[in-house]
């Protein structure tokens, strides 16, 4: 019973301090992480991973799999300008929780999708990745990072480029995305047409 | 053999359809230019886009590059970005202000926020010409009329022609619902600017702004999408966002349209009745609601919130939807590209919940990343590609064509899927290119 007690204040306390309640067996696997993440190198390139995994669904069109690359209350926000801190309240090109992409996923997979019937594709080029923020105890991580897509739709091509910002949280299974923060140079530009998928 | 009707602008227009060169005639839209858009009232912007002296925003009439600018007596003015001296544009960029005068970029003439010229540089060079200073044509020419609606300002390149308000007519009601619906009585822009361009010729976009055929075949994916993922909420117990059901009314079946109504008003203005059902009886609306009763009392209250609009037309050149406080301007940019540019409004005094509401259709419907207008803007330049074809030299406007029933002041389809608004704006369409105001 004692040891239960102390072992509960002990937990709290953990709490207090990293922000969340976690497992024991956890806390000991995000201390290494943790360390190995001070000398850098493990933590960037798993993080780079996650940045290119993402791209490639992007531009092989595996939906699915880029809304499972979200925490279960990730948002994907593309601000309608620069200086916005918070996409809510104010307007967004993009600002989607799960369910709204789930919405959109839908649409461009539907049979009468009118608009999707022309080819098109996107190349997504991702670099400059830097870890700007690390939570030691959590793992959590502030990511930034530049892109350049080209797309190439019936028979045009169009460019996008910018920088995102990943929020990320460390669960059992890797890194999901809290926040994915997409800021392009020329999202303020008139759009010859529309932008049908995430960027 | 197809018909060529060249630029005979009389011939192109009978009651029932239209020759396929009024959208895809170079020529004939540069007669639109000069006979349309050089004449009417065009929407310039919201004067709380320009809330202090000195604030401008660049816009277009027509072909000409115009600036919106707060003066100093408040009042808006509406001048030719065009330095009066060798004709440079005074403004290259959308917004800003002009500090301590408009000063041109070139030789530094400088302006005052109306356009008369305060200060020429080394001004003896130019004394005893043509544009010796203190001359009219040393001053920035202006708009030859600039009008104000409940905030909305307006201006026209035509010194002759009806007032705002009478050009206007009853489709004033745009900005009457919008504004009415604030307890305030007065809205307030949101400073986002989102800027779309359609490959098509402006008169498509117009047309489909009140076609209620299209949406059940149009949008139907993403009507069908939003609805499953609104169940899938519910089921799990929770409860959807309103913008949910903004996408999912899209997929209203093709049937239920009918019921719907058009109204058709003199200079091709127009009207589409609601169907998205905007007074739910959601806790947001209610305490809405009770802050609207407070500022009209109730019988107003009820008029107020009973009117039901889906979209106004202001024929040529804007789309208002008033219970969403989100209007686009069109700007027809060639014979086969137009720009839209799409604003919302904040109702002054409502709260908070309710910009909420109007936020998320400007999100998700109205944005560079809509889901319904891809599919729009496909079919236009689908529409545009067919009507440059000789696959044929009409287009149609028959649906329910001769049953239109048509008074002095409004003309009522007899069903919501009618071609009359179409039919309409091809009435003013013939008026203006015949030379009309």
């Amino acid at each position: 019973m004692a040891r239960k007690a102390r072992t509960a204040r002990k937990s709290v306390a953990r709490k207090g301090a990293a922000g969340k309640a976690a497992p024991r067996k956890r806390m000991a696997a995000t201390a290494t992480a943790a360390a190995k993440a001070s000398n850098g190198h493990d933590t960037l390139r798993e993080v780079e991973q996650l940045l290119y995994r993402q791209a490639e669904c992007l531009d092989g069109k595996r939906w699915q799999d880029f809304i499972e690359l979200f925490a279960s209350d990730g948002t994907y926000w593309m601000p309608a300008a620069p200086e916005q801190t918070t996409g809510e309240g104010v307007p967004s090109i993009f600002w989607e929780d799960r369910d709204l992409m789930t919405v959109r996923l839908k649409r461009l997979t539907h049979p009468r999708a009118w608009s999707q019937r022309t080819a098109w594709g996107t190349n997504h080029v991702i670099g400059n990745v830097t870890i700007e923020r690390e939570d030691a105890r959590s793992g959590d991580l502030v990511v930034r990072s530049r892109f350049h897509m080209m797309e190439f739709r019936n028979d045009t091509t169009r460019h996008f480029a910018g920088s995102y910002v990943h929020h990320l949280k460390r669960t059992r299974d890797g890194h999901r995305i809290r926040l994915q923060r997409v800021d392009m140079v020329n999202a303020q530009g008139p759009y010859e047409y529309v932008l049908q998928a995430w960027v | 053999m197809a018909v060529d009707i060249g630029l005979d602008v009389v011939r192109a227009v009978e009651p029932d359809r239209v020759h396929r060169s009024v959208y895809s005639d170079p020529g004939i839209f540069e007669l639109e230019m000069e006979r349309i858009f050089n004449k009417v009232w065009t929407y310039v912007g919201h004067e709380s886009q320009v809330p202090n002296v000195g604030d401008y925003w660049t816009v277009q009439i027509g072909r000409q590059p115009m600036v919106m600018v707060r003066h100093a007596d408040r009042s808006v003015h509406v001048l030719y970005n065009r330095c009066p001296h060798r004709g440079a544009m005074l403004y290259g960029d959308r917004c800003g202000n002009v500090g301590k005068g408009i000063i041109c970029s070139y030789h530094s003439w400088q302006f005052d926020t109306d356009g008369s010229c305060k200060a020429i540089p080394l001004d003896k060079g130019y004394q005893g010409t043509r544009l010796t200073p203190g001359d009219d044509n040393t001053n920035i020419k202006a708009a030859a009329r600039v009008g104000s609606y409940r905030g909305f300002v307006f201006a026209s390149l035509s010194a002759d022609g009806p007032s705002l308000v009478d050009w206007l007519g009853p489709a004033k009601v745009a900005f009457d619902d919008m504004c009415d619906r604030a307890p305030e009585g007065e809205v307030e822009v949101v400073p986002t600017c989102f800027r779309v361009i359609q490959q098509s010729n402006w008169k498509i976009f117009l047309e489909n702004q009140l076609d209620s055929l299209h949406p059940a075949v149009t949008h139907e994916s993403t009507g069908r999408a939003a609805g499953e993922v609104e169940e899938e909420i519910s089921r799990k117990g929770g409860h959807a966002p309103l913008s949910y059901h903004f996408l999912s009314a899209f997929a209203t079946p093709i049937t239920k349209w009918d019921a719907f109504q058009t109204l058709g008003y003199p200079r091709g203005h127009c009207i589409l009745t609601g169907y998205m059902g905007l007074r739910p009886r959601d806790p947001d609306t209610l305490a809405y609601e009770k802050v609207m009763e407070k500022a009209y009392g109730k019988q107003r209250m009820e008029e107020i919130l009973g009117v039901n609009i889906h979209h106004v037309l202001l024929y040529p050149g804007l789309s208002v939807q008033s219970p969403l406080q989100q209007l686009r301007a069109v700007r027809p940019l060639g014979v086969d590209r137009t720009l839209t540019e799409i604003w919302h409004f904040r109702l002054k005094g409502a709260p908070e919940a309710i910009y909420r509401r109007a936020l998320g259709y400007y999100n998700l419907v109205n944005s560079p990343s809509t889901m319904v207008n891809a599919d729009d803007l496909w079919n236009f330049w689908k529409c545009h590609k067919g009507l440059e074809s000789e696959g044929g030299d009409w287009v149609s406007f028959h649906r329910n064509a001769g049953q239109d029933h048509e008074t002095k002041e409004v003309t009522t389809s007899v069903i919501g899927t009618s071609e009359q608004p179409m039919r309409n704006q091809f009435k003013a369409w013939t008026q203006y290119m015949n030379g009309a105001h």
